[in-house]
């Protein structure tokens, strides 16, 4: 197993403040409670603590691994489907499922504040 | 009162195998609308304290079983699930029935279609009894995150059944379904089913299409069956397995017969027995003793039935959970942005402009496990934490995998407790998600590496608490595992 010495960190075990839930509350588009801040701060600091253990290994020049399908001996995901229009669902049964449609088109709320 | 009467008459016991049952419908001594009715009857009096179902798809269900009563009078050949009562866990869609994912946040959400998966059980002649309560978005290991309220064990139920996918385990041994579909994503199947004491499967990443099942973690999410057998499994897997346009990733591997695979002896005439391997990494610190002694008797058992059992060395195990949890919650912050307010489910009355539309929506509507992996999983992901978070998890994920593939050179399958402890009590582990994720120590390996497993019986403690071995086999050998899982089965440990 690859090990790694000391002093080579690589930023794992910076300690998330207030205003990093914020910030990533706000990238995520979720209105914490202020009540629900703390509890995150707390438990995001234990969980990054508790992933800081692999910076023990060293993976310099290990490949980062996204999808597991090129591990398989077959040719999986190899082959794209041949581009041509196929059938798609009716809009009537997808617009009967939002909350606030005209019919053809989602209703929202202004985009913009004036 | 006649209606009784005639109930009582035509009340169905569970059938033992899916073979019984087969031979039951083809000589008419079952009727596929009696044995549905007979199951909505058991669900209607024992779901109220297991809460194991959300919703009930009765009409299409019935429907269905009157088609095959049809083909059975008429002498017509059966499909080969013709008749099987079955539950879907509430992450894989059916046409027009409710589809939750355990939140708030799909409240009302009624899809216009049926996943794959249910497709495929649909035209084998499955009968579709409704949807499977589970973790919020399948985010969980005791099933404690539904926002529909807890399943509880069948088992124990002062217990949990395990999660995500707990109410189809609990579904399954409390015989509220013949069979059942979850998913998994790090141990959402396997730990359930060892949990609950049932057959549980992890098919290979891509065996079984995605389409139609609400993505949690899309690298790694599988949908697989439950069972009260390893052979019904076995067949389960090989009715829902298969390539599907509709998923890119879906593997074009022809699909053996794996009830078959399943009868095959441990050691044939002439042959070598299969080669076992013991990683010593999966019975260090933090196992219980009890699950331990049964997983060795397990193992004793599996060499007695002619295997050949040696160690394995997986030393990268201790650093599955950390990149199990970047590379999850990665994922998860990505597809679960798509809830928004805007085009099904949930929507926020507290919103002036677009913005606040989405951010209300999505606070009122996931709980707190799902919003604490949104942020986990936006902050590994965050300008300057990339590459130490995310792309250190991918990194290490390929290690994880390789030395699998190194294992699998030398050894058949691998053998290990499904989970390190028995069924634990509901609210022993809420307080703390930390402790919750260390529950599926020994799941999420094969999770990040893409391969197969089955969750076989393996004896109780003395509580009588149900303890899983897990066979974990190389990708696309899940022939091999079910070899395995039913020479565990037979041995009655």
């Amino acid at each position: 197993m690859r090990q790694k010495g000391n002093g080579e960190e690589q930023g794992m075990t910076v300690k998330v403040t207030v205003e990093d839930v914020e910030r990533v509350a706000e990238l995520a588009h979720l209105q914490l409670a202020p009540e629900e801040t703390p509890r995150m701060l707390h438990d995001l600091n234990a969980i990054l603590d508790y992933v800081a253990e692999l910076n023990e290994l060293d993976t310099s020049g290990v490949e980062p691994l996204a999808q597991v399908s090129e591990l398989l001996g077959v040719a999986a995901a190899g082959a794209l489907r041949a581009d041509v229009v196929l059938a798609s669902l009716d809009r009537a049964v997808v617009m009967a499922q939002a909350p606030e449609t005209d019919q053809v088109f989602f209703k929202v709320p202004k985009v913009i504040e004036r | 009162m006649p209606s009784e009467a005639k109930a009582a008459e035509t009340y169905v016991e569970k059938p033992r195998t899916l073979a019984e049952l087969r031979a039951d419908l083809i000589s008419g001594r079952t009727k596929a609308t009696d044995l549905a009715s007979s199951y909505y009857e058991r669900i209607e009096k024992k779901n109220p304290r297991l809460n194991v179902y959300l919703s009930l798809t009765k009409e299409r269900a019935l429907k269905q079983a009157e088609r095959v009563d049809a083909l059975a009078a008429k002498g017509d050949p059966l499909p080969a699930l013709a008749g099987v009562p079955v539950g879907i866990k509430d992450v894989l869609v059916m046409q027009g029935a409710p589809a939750t994912a355990g939140s708030k946040i799909l409240q009302g959400y009624r899809p216009p279609y049926d996943a794959t998966a249910v497709a495929k059980l649909d035209a084998a002649g499955a009968v579709l009894l409704g949807k499977l309560n589970c973790d919020e978005f399948a985010m969980g290991s005791s099933t404690e995150n539904s926002a529909y309220g807890p399943v509880r064990n069948p088992v124990d139920t002062e217990r949990v059944p395990g999660g995500s996918s707990g109410g189809s385990a609990a579904a399954v041994a409390a015989n509220l379904a013949v069979a059942t579909l979850g998913s998994d994503t790090g141990g959402s199947i396997r730990q359930p089913a060892s949990f609950c004491g049932v057959v549980g499967v992890l098919p290979t990443y891509g065996r079984v299409s995605r389409y139609g099942l609400i993505a949690f973690a899309s690298s790694l999410d599988r949908v697989g069956p439950f069972a009260a057998n390893v052979r019904d499994a076995a067949t389960l897997l090989g009715v829902i397995a298969g390539h599907d346009a509709k998923d890119a990733t879906s593997s074009a591997a022809p699909v053996p017969d794996y009830a078959a695979e399943s009868d095959k002896p441990l050691k044939e005439p002439g042959k070598a027995g299969l080669r076992l391997g013991v990683p010593a990494e999966y019975f260090a610190e933090g196992l219980d003793d009890e699950v331990r002694a049964a997983i060795e008797g397990g193992i004793a058992a599996l060499k007695a039935a002619g295997c050949t059992v040696k160690p394995v060395s997986l030393p990268h195990t201790k650093y599955a959970i950390p990149t199990y949890y970047l590379v999850a919650t990665a994922e998860a912050s990505a597809n679960l942005a798509r809830f928004d307010g805007v085009r099904y489910g949930y929507r926020s009355a507290e919103s002036e402009i677009l913005s606040s539309l989405y951010r209300h929506s999505r606070d009122e509507g996931f709980g707190a496990e799902v919003k604490r992996r949104i942020l986990l999983g936006t902050y590994a992901l965050s300008a300057g934490y990339y590459d130490a978070y995310y792309l250190k998890a991918q990194q290490v994920r390929r290690l994880l995998a390789e030395e699998y593939l190194r294992a699998f050179a030398e050894v058949d399958a691998i053998v290990t407790p499904t989970s390190p402890m028995p069924a634990f009590k509901l609210g022993e582990k809420t307080g703390d998600p930390l402790a919750m994720y260390l529950a599926d120590i020994y799941t999420v390996t094969a999770s990040l590496a893409g391969i197969c497993g089955v969750t076989v019986p393996c004896g109780t403690t003395q509580a009588g608490l149900p303890v899983g071995m897990q066979v974990l086999a190389a990708h696309l050998h899940e022939g091999t595992a079910f070899r395995v899982a039913r020479a565990v089965e037979s041995a009655h440990l």
